[in-house]
């Protein structure tokens, strides 16, 4: 056994030390156990141990591979966004009493980590207007099949309802999440002209679902304008209402708590945390006050109590609901969740306050409206597609143009988008999702339409 | 004694650290302006005018405070929490290793965070070579030849696996197979995983040597068999010496091998998963590989299989093809996604940057220190009063142990939770207590390769001293503890009287003072 840097009694001379307090002399000993024709003569091999520096330099060698939203622009959405981090969130995630502690099991020496969590729990509220949020899953895919497994609980029905328009790869994952339950997924068209659902069409399937579901905005960045008509077509059939949102839209649009949705999900990535290829991510799930939804909730809750000594803390909550409790009915398997980005969630919706949120959404919905517009008016492209009012993201349409090449040529010149859809939607292969932040200047937007228009021409 | 005292801010009459929400604001907070001519361009004077009127909002209840203020209330709340970096962190089955900062710094790279899963292939083939070399190593050290990188977390990976269980089981006509058999003493979150994935869950009990009993594993393996869920070392802290016939059992009935990797860290280099007989294995990377647990994530967990279940894999999987990565989407009968885009993938460059560091003798240096601390801690421990040893005694333990506060108890009325609490006071984070649930008043603890001999000793030295004190005065662990930023808690309050939001609070406040005093 080889001495290393990172691992304290990892010397010759303390080994034997403690190995002779035990009465042993060799590591070898303490895996008696191990039945012998299963013990590896020699390590696998992974390659020789490297030191810091070469480590640094093997890492940026290879990532230099790999092209930056600091080196290009990035108009790419769909779930995973390139908002602005303030700096004050890094350096806070960054402290070592909330980057390495686990589960605040032991509730006395981590307040910091449950306040932290309760308050994101309480954020989250506000922003959606439900009255208890999880402490986080996975991200908003994973949310979305929880929501219906919640909802088949409640119910006990075994149908799932979920437009077309909801992003493509969480359709995938609610199937894979039901499959094994036998439950129906039933999907339903949007409609031609507006990009919304065809309420029509959800409500003719809206018989004996457990769960009517709708994005909003949806994958093609339009803001459902009937969640209120959606919810009470599924309280009508004794369904719950689940809501699918961008947070960041809900500083300036009416959540769905004030329109009568039962559960949100949604992402949370970009409430104060970087892209980084996807993950981690942060799944936002929220409920109406109703204890027979807050108890079907999968995962960690934090609440509040008081302490012998006469003060106001914070524990874990309804653990009953749990694995740890529970085992095999448990409301999920769940255990390690996506914390550390809940509690940059916390610092930054604490640090952007009610003025930065709302100006932020206004940005956008401006940003958005003027990049559509400036689309336009290129000859041969279309923006928006759709008629809905759109939120951030948008699709263009370049009428007979097959997209995939298209991509690659806007990375050259230093664009990321837009991405094309019709690998999920052949009806609109000539289409691609466009999305903006806030980071992105006019003079950037200007490039990107221009550089658009370069690149479809064939 | 030594003198430990978690900081404790206390800036009101009966809480610590005020709510985001009671705070006072002054000064401006973030704005966003909108670039000139945008308006102009799009014909309006107002941005509102842009959005449908039915679809505005007036108020979202956000705070407003400045960046000071959020700056010190977020430092006072991490001064009011303990991390790996504050002192031991034993908690067992977490393996709360040191976090090397160079895995940290290589993360926040913007080549690792500023890259978007939608980009074109040729523009992220660094961050694919990374996912692409993790999964060779990970491939080396467990014998199972394909991996994917999918799972967040070691749950999610034991969700993975099982789908892929009773998928393949499908395809070979064998869907009628729909029991999970599960020890005793497996985590929780098996038993939970298993059932979501569709199968009935058989336990399986544990023998007197705190091992997976055969007889009752023969008994229950049979033609409804899918599967069985372990991990070894088990949760005991004790290797499942029988792990051959374990397979064999389960082989032979036509169930697959499923080994949950959370204690893979006391075998690291040392045993191959495939050599055990696994079919299908989960690795919490941020236990082995010495990603942070960020207070409960993120991590990842990565799944594994053998060869002849790689087509059961989710999609996408990262592929060489010649000197190209690509990010493959035909696999035959893959289970389908279990979460959007590929995985944690900071996480996964951390996992890859501390393995680069380990190498190959590292691994070994790993598992034999965690193994030596733990059978060090355990011998100094389980001769002190109050203490047993239920499961492996006279035996090595591997990389955590658990003890038995029971006898304690019985004499002096005070129970491991106590104990754990007065650890607190010591400057110790406790062990993970009351799993598993067959040792009474269990006291799980992993000290990890992280910890040095000095601190081993001071640990023990506490734990003397507390066992002495519950002895001579019990009444005074059982409050325990004083020296964190809060006394003990009423945790069983939190769930009578949920109050789970900002909003809960004050309806409840708003409640109490509408029925007035008295
Ligand atoms: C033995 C065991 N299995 C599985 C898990 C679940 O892992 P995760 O928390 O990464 O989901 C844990 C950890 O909490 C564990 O200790």
């Amino acid at each position: 056994m080889r001495a290393h840097r990172i691992v304290p009694n990892s010397d010759e001379n303390t080994v034997k030390i403690m190995l002779s307090k035990m009465g042993l002399s060799s590591i070898s000993d303490l895996f008696s156990d191990v039945p012998r024709e299963i013990v590896l003569r020699e390590p696998p091999n992974i390659g020789e141990g490297i030191e810091e520096e070469e480590l640094e330099r093997e890492a940026r060698e290879i990532l230099r591979l790999n092209l930056t939203a600091e080196d290009a622009r990035c108009f790419l959405g769909g779930g995973i966004w390139d908002h602005f981090v303030p700096p004050l969130v890094d350096f806070i995630a960054s402290r070592q009493e909330f980057l390495t502690a686990y589960t605040p099991y032991q509730a006395e020496t981590s307040q910091g980590a449950l306040q932290a969590i309760f308050e994101y729990q309480s954020l989250i509220c506000e922003l959606t207007g439900m009255d208890v949020a999880s402490a986080s899953l996975y991200d908003w895919s994973t949310a979305l099949a929880e929501a219906a497994r919640l909802a088949i609980r409640v119910t006990r029905r075994r149908k799932v309802v979920i437009p077309r328009s909801a992003h493509p790869e969480r359709r995938e994952v609610l199937r894979t999440y039901l499959r094994p339950l036998g439950v129906d997924v039933v999907e339903v068209p949007y409609l031609g002209e507006e990009g919304t659902v065809d309420l029509e069409a959800l409500e003719g399937s809206a018989d004996d679902a457990a769960m009517i579901y709708l994005e909003s905005p949806n994958f093609f960045g339009v803001v459902e304008d009937s969640v209120e008509a959606a919810a009470d077509l599924a309280h009508s059939r004794g369904a719950l209402a689940a809501v699918g949102v961008d947070p960041l839209a809900l500083g300036v649009m009416r959540p769905p708590g004030e329109q009568g949705a039962d559960v949100v999900v949604g992402e949370g990535q970009h409430l104060g945390s970087p892209m980084s290829f996807g993950g981690p991510s942060l799944g936002i799930m929220a409920v109406r006050g109703e204890m027979r939804l807050v108890r079907q909730m999968p995962g960690r809750l934090i609440g509040m109590t008081v302490s012998a000594d006469g003060l106001r803390g914070f524990t874990m909550a309804l653990q009953t609901r749990e694995q740890h409790i529970r085992q095999e009915r448990a409301t999920s398997n769940i255990t390690s969740n996506e914390s550390l980005l809940a509690i940059r969630a916390a610092v930054y919706l604490t640090l952007l306050g009610e003025e930065g949120i709302r100006s932020l959404g206004l940005k956008l919905v401006a940003s958005s409206a003027y990049l559509m517009r400036r689309i336009s008016e290129i000859a041969g492209l279309e923006a928006p597609v759709f008629s809905g009012f759109h939120f951030k993201e948008f699709l263009v349409r370049a009428e007979g143009i097959d997209w995939s090449e298209i991509p690659e040529r806007m990375a050259r010149s230093g664009f990321l988008g837009p991405l094309p859809i019709g690998r999920w939607y052949g009806e609109l292969y000539d289409c691609a999702l466009t999305a903006v932040t806030e980071r992105l200047t006019k003079e950037d937007m200007d490039s990107f339409a221009d550089a658009l228009g370069e690149g479809v021409r064939p | 004694m030594r003198d430990y005292r978690q900081a404790r801010w206390r800036l009101g009459e009966d809480f610590l650290e005020p709510l985001v929400f009671e705070m006072k604001g002054g000064g401006g907070s973030y704005k966003f302006r909108i670039e000139e001519g945008i308006l102009d361009y799009l014909g309006v004077s107002d941005p509102w005018q842009l959005i449908p009127p039915d679809l505005r909002r007036d108020e979202v209840g956000l705070p407003s405070l400045t960046e000071p203020r959020v700056a010190r209330h977020f430092v006072r709340l991490s001064q009011m929490n303990y991390g790996v970096e504050s002192g031991p962190y034993w908690l067992g089955s977490c393996t709360m290793k040191y976090n090397p900062k160079i895995s940290e710094k290589i993360a926040s790279l913007p080549q690792v965070s500023r890259i978007h899963p939608y980009q074109p292939e040729s523009t992220v083939q660094g961050a694919l070579k990374i996912m692409f070399e993790l999964s060779e190593m990970l491939a080396e050290i467990t014998g199972l030849p394909h991996f994917s990188l999918q799972p967040a977390a070691g749950a999610h990976g034991e969700f993975l696996g099982a789908l892929i269980i009773r998928r393949h089981l499908e395809e070979l006509g064998e869907g009628r197979r729909d029991e999970m058999l599960i020890p005793v003493s497996a985590h929780g979150s098996n038993f939970a995983s298993a059932a979501m994935a569709g199968f009935k869950v058989v336990k399986i009990p544990a023998d007197g040597r705190g091992r997976i009993d055969l007889g009752a594993l023969r008994a229950a393996a049979g033609e409804r068999t899918a599967g069985l869920m372990t991990t070894n070392p088990n949760t005991l802290g004790l290797f499942e010496d029988g792990i051959l016939e374990v397979a064999e059992v389960v082989h032979s009935a036509g169930g697959l091998l499923y080994y949950d990797g959370a204690n893979l860290n006391a075998i690291l280099g040392r045993v191959l998963l495939s050599s055990m007989g696994v079919d299908v294995a989960h690795l919490n990377l941020h236990k082995t590989f010495s990603t942070p647990h960020g207070t409960g994530g993120p991590g990842a967990g990565a799944v594994g299989v053998r060869e002849g279940l790689q087509d059961y894999l989710p999609v996408p999987v990262v592929r060489r093809e010649g000197d190209r990565y690509v990010l493959d989407y035909s696999v035959p009968k893959t289970v389908g996604r279990i979460r959007s885009f590929y995985g944690n993938f900071a996480v996964l460059v951390k996992a890859w940057a501390y393995l680069k560091m380990l190498g190959s003798e590292g691994l070994r240096t790993v598992s034999g220190v965690a193994v030596l601390n733990a059978n060090y801690a355990k011998s100094r421990l389980e001769g002190l009063p109050g203490v047993e040893v239920p499961y492996g005694r006279g035996e090595p333990c591997k990389h955590e142990f658990v003890l038995s506060l029971e006898p304690l108890k019985r004499e002096t009325g005070v129970r491991a939770l106590d104990v754990a609490k007065r650890l607190m006071d010591y400057g110790v984070h406790p062990p993970t207590i009351y799993f598993p649930p067959i040792v009474r008043e269990a006291f799980m603890m992993e000290p990890t390769e992280s910890d040095g001999l000095d601190e081993i000793e001071d640990y023990v030295r506490a734990m003397e001293e507390i066992l002495e004190e519950a002895a001579e005065n019990p009444e005074s662990v059982k409050s325990a503890p004083s020296r964190t930023a809060i006394g003990r808690l009423d945790e069983a309050l939190a769930t009578k009287r949920p109050i789970l939001s900002w909003r809960m609070y004050e309806n409840k406040r708003r409640e109490e003072e509408g029925r007035g005093p008295g």
